[in-house]
């Protein structure tokens, strides 16, 4: 589980977060949802410490992040799985090499029990025969897979995405979305998803955080989101003209 | 103001980098890659520089110093100890702030901006140690060797472009290299090389690693990695030289 206990983040020129509270529950797919310049990015950032905050706490499991000393920061961080929005695979390295840099830095693995695990992992993203293939050769979804992939070698208790279907079309971002979900409930991982892709929020959305000007404006569940009488929420959630169509008929 | 902030964010980032590496054996892969890339990548236009400028300088000394009072071998003199004290070394360190600056600035600036650091971090690793570590290092190691490398074909290529420019002959040129010869020459080129070499590579990775925005940035970052690394080594040159030769 992680908490956030009233957190802030100023820029210079800006306040983007104000006071947010939140819970992400063990097992659960956690969305952040807004508006681009809403602050998700920066939220998401400030749980794994690229951004610091200046108020508030980060609590992971009973242990507070926000005090924790550089070390034990990077301790903890290999509790963690991150899939970037580009992905963020080494363009150096294949996937398979990619997906087993974890496996390097921090195991004591043999090289046969590494390329098991990344295997593992690969299939486990249903990629197969990409092994031996660069970053810049493989699709933008295949690039997801990989990402995702990597993110789950160590076993993490704790999975962040952010945005993992922008650039994608909407069945393979269904795929991403399926495979995140499934992901977590099967390792019992605790997933935070940044996104503003209201059909993610349909398909995998257990607990939804709304963030409206840097502050949390609403919370619920993939079911409430659609009977909110939260203003907001509802020129977001029903901005396109196809779920404007939807609405009437529920 | 801004140079203050920058020397000591430079500062905060070299005690990040020379951290013990998290795994002996990736950081010896790495040093290996970096090694070719720095080094052995370098080669070819150290050579070719270096034959060139060997043969300029053989050249001009020859034209400079046509007074039948001094002896013929001083051409040779003179360019073993132009090409050893500065050419080699400075010289040489300043095109491979060009080439390898550049090159440092925009891998770790392009790693910044598609958030590959970002991915390093978030997996716990160090990842100024992890990127920068290996490539200072690799630097310090092989940079003096090219400048060995570039001083022996600088030396040569006085050779060829004094005999087939006729200004010298093979027998005045050879007593010229060999007359007079200070050993403390290679010392000073090689300390020099080494202090130039880190800087090359802290400045340029330095650069690189605290972009932030897309491609035009990168760009820039690159090109100011070449301009600052060649200021700093031009400074340092003259600071090591009062040093070193006073």
């Amino acid at each position: 589980m992680i908490r956030l206990d009233n957190i802030s983040k100023s820029f210079p020129d800006k306040q983007v977060l104000k006071n947010v509270n939140a819970v992400f529950q063990k097992g659960k797919s956690n969305l952040i949802i807004g508006q681009s310049g809403s602050g998700k990015t920066v939220l998401l950032k400030s749980i794994v410490g690229l951004h610091e905050i200046d108020e508030g706490d980060i609590i992971y499991n009973e242990r507070s992040f926000t005090k924790m000393s550089f070390k034990q920061r990077m301790e903890i961080r290999k509790e963690i799985g991150m899939v970037f929005q580009g992905g963020a695979l080494f363009d150096s390295s294949t996937v398979q090499e990619n997906v087993m840099f974890p496996l390097n830095m921090f195991t004591d693995l043999s090289i046969d029990e590494k390329l098991e695990r990344a295997n593992f992992c690969l299939n486990r993203v249903n990629l197969v025969n990409a092994n031996n293939l660069f970053p810049s050769e493989i699709s933008g979804g295949m690039k997801k897979r990989v990402a995702i992939a990597r993110a789950i070698a160590l076993n993490p208790k704790y999975l962040f995405c952010d945005e993992p279907n922008s650039g994608l079309d909407p069945i393979t971002s269904i795929v991403i979305d399926n495979l995140i979900k499934e992901i977590t409930e099967e390792y019992q991982i605790t997933t935070v998803v940044n996104t503003h892709d209201m059909n993610s929020v349909m398909e995998i959305g257990d607990n939804i955080i709304f963030i409206y000007k840097g502050e949390k404006w609403w919370e619920g569940s993939k079911d409430e989101i659609l009977n909110t009488d939260n203003k907001e929420v509802n020129d977001f959630v029903f901005a396109s003209e196809l779920i404007k169509k939807v609405k009437p008929i529920r | 103001m801004k140079l203050f902030f920058h020397i000591g964010r430079y500062t905060v980032l070299l005690f990040k980098v020379f951290s013990k590496p998290e795994k002996s054996k990736v950081f010896f892969i790495n040093l290996f890659k970096e090694l070719e890339l720095i080094g052995v990548n370098s080669l070819g236009i150290v050579a070719i520089i270096s034959v060139f400028m060997g043969s300029v300088i053989t050249i001009q000394t020859a034209y400079n110093i046509e007074n039948p009072l001094l002896p013929k071998y001083l051409i040779g003199l003179t360019a073993r100890d132009s090409i050893l004290l500065e050419f080699s070394s400075t010289i040489v360190c300043l095109i491979l702030a060009g080439k390898v600056g550049s090159n440092i600035a925009s891998e770790i600036g392009t790693m910044r901006v598609t958030e590959q650091i970002d991915a390093l971090e978030i997996m716990g690793v160090n990842s100024a140690s992890f990127v920068i570590f290996p490539k200072i290092i690799a630097a310090i190691f092989i940079i003096p060797f090219l400048t060995i490398f570039s001083s022996i074909i600088g030396i040569f290529g006085g050779w060829l472009g004094g005999v087939m420019a006729g200004v010298t002959s093979t027998e005045e040129y050879v007593y010229g290299i060999q007359y007079s010869f200070n050993a403390f020459y290679v010392f000073y080129a090689l300390v020099k090389t080494s202090a130039f070499a880190f800087i090359i590579t802290s400045v340029s990775s330095y650069q690189g690693y605290f972009v932030s925005g897309g491609a035009l940035e990168v760009g820039k970052a690159s090109t100011k990695a070449v301009v600052y690394s060649s200021i700093v080594i031009l400074l340092f040159n003259l600071i090591l030289t009062q040093l070193i030769l006073s």
